[in-house]
């Protein structure tokens, strides 16, 4: 895998969101709010709270695979295994008293005055924030979104907009301040403009050789994530694409040899990220793009109306649809950046993020003709995945891929 | 002539086989793999060149598969069980295929186009239940060797059911039913419904099912049952066991594409 340098300015920017988390949590110089990965963000940056996101520190626990000592202390506690394994992670860090922020000279997650949910993305995120805020008697608000959507209609924004409109007076009590509309407009445009930015480092992928793969893109999104609506998450992608254009300009493979191209449908499987990405590379195999690192991409954003821009923003993200949507934005997809297969990730603790419990890699085989491979695992309870079993199945996968080469095309042999 | 080997390094045999240019099989060997998989691969083709009556220096190109397949670290090539099997039953049967592999900690439905190329494959989950794992936990709580629960099942007069679930709970379950006074005959025969329940669920078996692996060598009234279940003929080509390292010996012959370190080993 060829290195980007561009992870220097990615450790200073997340460390930058974490220290400053520190000392609001240390010095109360702002309210803390946390916040779903693909929650009203921008309404709470606008009232001024810095905003922790537990989904992400969820992903560092699994990524430092710790999260398997974390699980069983909240399977204990009556939490089921088969339930989101991001909130038994992440509670269970929790209960157990650690957590990989340290690092950043924090003693512990830093404690909410308020927890804002929506369940677009599943019910799990609501039953997570309810548990720390039972924890810290604090409010626990959001919006309960409509799901499985085949279209994203004016009534379904009218409904997350009213919504979302009705968190301002519990958050505005929480942070002592009255929402200004042209900060939020602000933040909307900043937003907006990381989304894009963002869409852009990905696009790069659609280039052969990708410079970058689903494995870098799992990094390198933590600014889109957690620091949406700020200068400093734009600035670090301005530095990535720069890179990433440069890399395309020079013809820079991320995966040298690139022979195969892949999608990835799912989420990660964070603790074996890098043996996953590994292995690819050793099949020379890009991993071009995925549902997930474009699960940041929000289009909808407007700061001309950001309530309701936000509302439909959350609405149109693919894990708030149904089928036949997943499936054309799939085939849109392929299309682009010209794979020769897809893979869905079966993340075992994750239905909602799971497309492979309806028939839909069969289906997408089927009308795309390309071969799918449904990969068994989770996104950070290893004992849900196989490193044999996985092993096989990919490399079996870029056999087929390779044997439905005519000879003369092959760029690997024996 | 030129003569190429095949080793398949399974979870629980090793299996290597000798062909000819013709694919003609002259000679094969089956040992435990146990945790020496590299010195099981060197006993099992040992094994296979004197059966074959041929030296290790007659051989052209020896190839690996199986779960095993990077510490064979004597190959020239590797390709996965799943290509094996899939072109050892080409190699027998024509047309469009579906082959089930039953192996120790696996189960594998790998499909066939007319030309024997892979169109797709599916694997069992991280789970012993519809593998020979089953078989050897339902045969040891029976007392009896797991190659003797074909002879029961044979013998079976009542239809029992058995968990397809779990590994551990189908045990349960058949301690339930010993204490209840049920045949051994009939718990064996549960135990093969169960796993047929297990491999039956993993996809759809339209055309002509060519079975392989371990498991179907051992137990021809699973295949019976099976090819019941299934409502087709399943076809169970010569030296199922072997069949994954003879599709190996196939792809060494054929010069099979590589895609990973692991199969550009250079023989010493």
């Amino acid at each position: 895998m060829t290195a980007l340098t561009s992870t220097a300015a990615l450790r200073e920017t997340m460390g930058g969101h974490f220290h400053a988390l520190g000392d609001a949590a240390v010095h109360k110089s702002a309210p803390i709010a946390w916040c779903t990965s693909v929650g009203p963000t921008e309404l709470l940056r606008a009232l001024g709270f810095e905003v922790f996101f537990p989904e992400n520190h969820a992903a560092m626990l699994g990524a430092a695979r710790t999260s398997q000592r974390y699980m069983p202390v909240v399977h204990a506690q009556g939490y089921s295994p088969d339930i989101c394994s991001y909130l038994t992670s992440d509670i269970g860090a929790y209960l157990t008293g650690e957590t990989p922020l340290e690092a950043y000279g924090l003693s512990g997650v830093p404690q909410a005055d308020v927890l804002v949910f929506n369940t677009n993305q599943c019910r799990d995120v609501r039953d997570w924030f309810e548990w720390y805020g039972r924890r810290w008697n604090v409010p626990v608000i959001g919006v309960r979104s409509p799901r499985a959507l085949e279209h994203v209609t004016t009534d379904d924004v009218d409904g997350v907009t009213k919504q979302i409109e009705g968190l301002i007076p519990v958050l505005e009590a929480v942070a002592g301040a009255r929402l200004d509309h042209r900060r939020l407009s602000d933040v909307v445009r900043a937003s907006r403009e990381c989304s894009d930015l963002w869409e852009a480092c990905l696009r790069t992928a659609a280039h052969r050789p990708a410079p970058l793969t689903f494995f870098d893109g799992t990094v390198h999104m933590g600014p889109a994530v957690v620091l949406r609506g700020t200068e400093s998450a734009n600035a670090y992608y301005r530095i990535l694409r720069a890179e990433l254009e440069a890399r395309v300009g020079a013809g820079t493979a991320a995966i040298p040899g690139e022979a195969y191209r892949l999608y990835w449908d799912g989420m990660p499987i964070w603790g074996r990220l890098r043996a996953l990405s590994t292995l690819f590379e050793e099949f020379r195999t890009a991993v071009a793009a995925s549902t997930y690192c474009n699960s940041w991409i929000f289009p909808a954003l407007d700061p001309a109306e950001p309530l309701r821009s936000m509302a439909r923003a959350a609405l149109e993200l693919f894990i708030v649809r149904s089928e036949q949507p997943k499936e054309r934005y799939i085939e849109e997809m392929v299309a682009r950046y010209d794979v020769d297969g897809i893979v869905f990730h079966d993340c075992r603790t994750c239905p909602n993020n799971s497309n492979t419990r309806y028939g839909m890699p069969r289906r997408l085989a089927d009308r795309l003709g390309i071969p799918t491979l449904v990969l068994d695992g989770d996104v950070n309870d290893l004992r849900c995945f196989s490193d044999e079993q996985a092993r096989t199945n990919i490399e079996g996968f870029v056999e087929q891929l390779a044997d439905a080469r005519p000879a003369a095309t092959r760029r690997v042999t024996a | 002539m030129n003569y190429w080997t095949g080793i398949d390094c399974g979870s629980w045999a090793t299996k290597a086989v000798i062909i000819d240019d013709d694919a003609q099989l002259l000679g094969s060997a089956v040992v435990r793999s146990g945790a020496d998989l590299s010195g099981a691969s060197a006993r099992a083709f040992a094994s296979a060149l004197t059966v074959a009556t041929r030296a290790r220096s007659e051989i052209s190109a020896v190839w690996a598969t199986g779960f095993g397949r990077g510490s064979v670290g004597f190959a020239d090539g590797s390709r996965t069980e799943l290509d094996c099997h899939g072109r050892g039953a080409a190699h027998y049967v024509s047309g469009a295929l579906v082959v089930l592999d039953i192996g120790g900690q696996d189960a594998k439905v790998i499909r066939l186009d007319d030309g024997g190329r892979r169109l797709a494959h599916r694997m069992n989950r991280k789970c012993a239940a519809g593998t020979g794992s089953f078989l050897d936990e339902i045969a040891l709580r029976l007392g009896v060797e797991p190659q003797a629960l074909d002879g029961l099942a044979r013998a079976a007069t009542e239809e029992l059911e058995l968990s397809s679930f779990c590994t551990v709970f189908a045990g349960t379950e058949l301690l339930t039913l010993i204490r209840a006074g049920k045949r051994p005959s009939d718990l064996a025969s549960a135990a093969y419904r169960s796993l047929i329940n297990r491999v039956a669920s993993m996809d759809v078996f339209p055309g002509r099912v060519v079975a392989t692996g371990g498991v179907i060598a051992y137990h021809p009234t699973l295949v019976r049952m099976l090819s019941e279940k299934l409502g087709s003929e399943i076809v169970v080509p010569p030296h199922p066991q072997e069949m994954g390292a003879f599709g190996a010996a196939l792809a060494a012959r054929d010069g099979a594409a590589a895609v990973g370190p692991e199969a550009t080993h250079v023989r010493t």
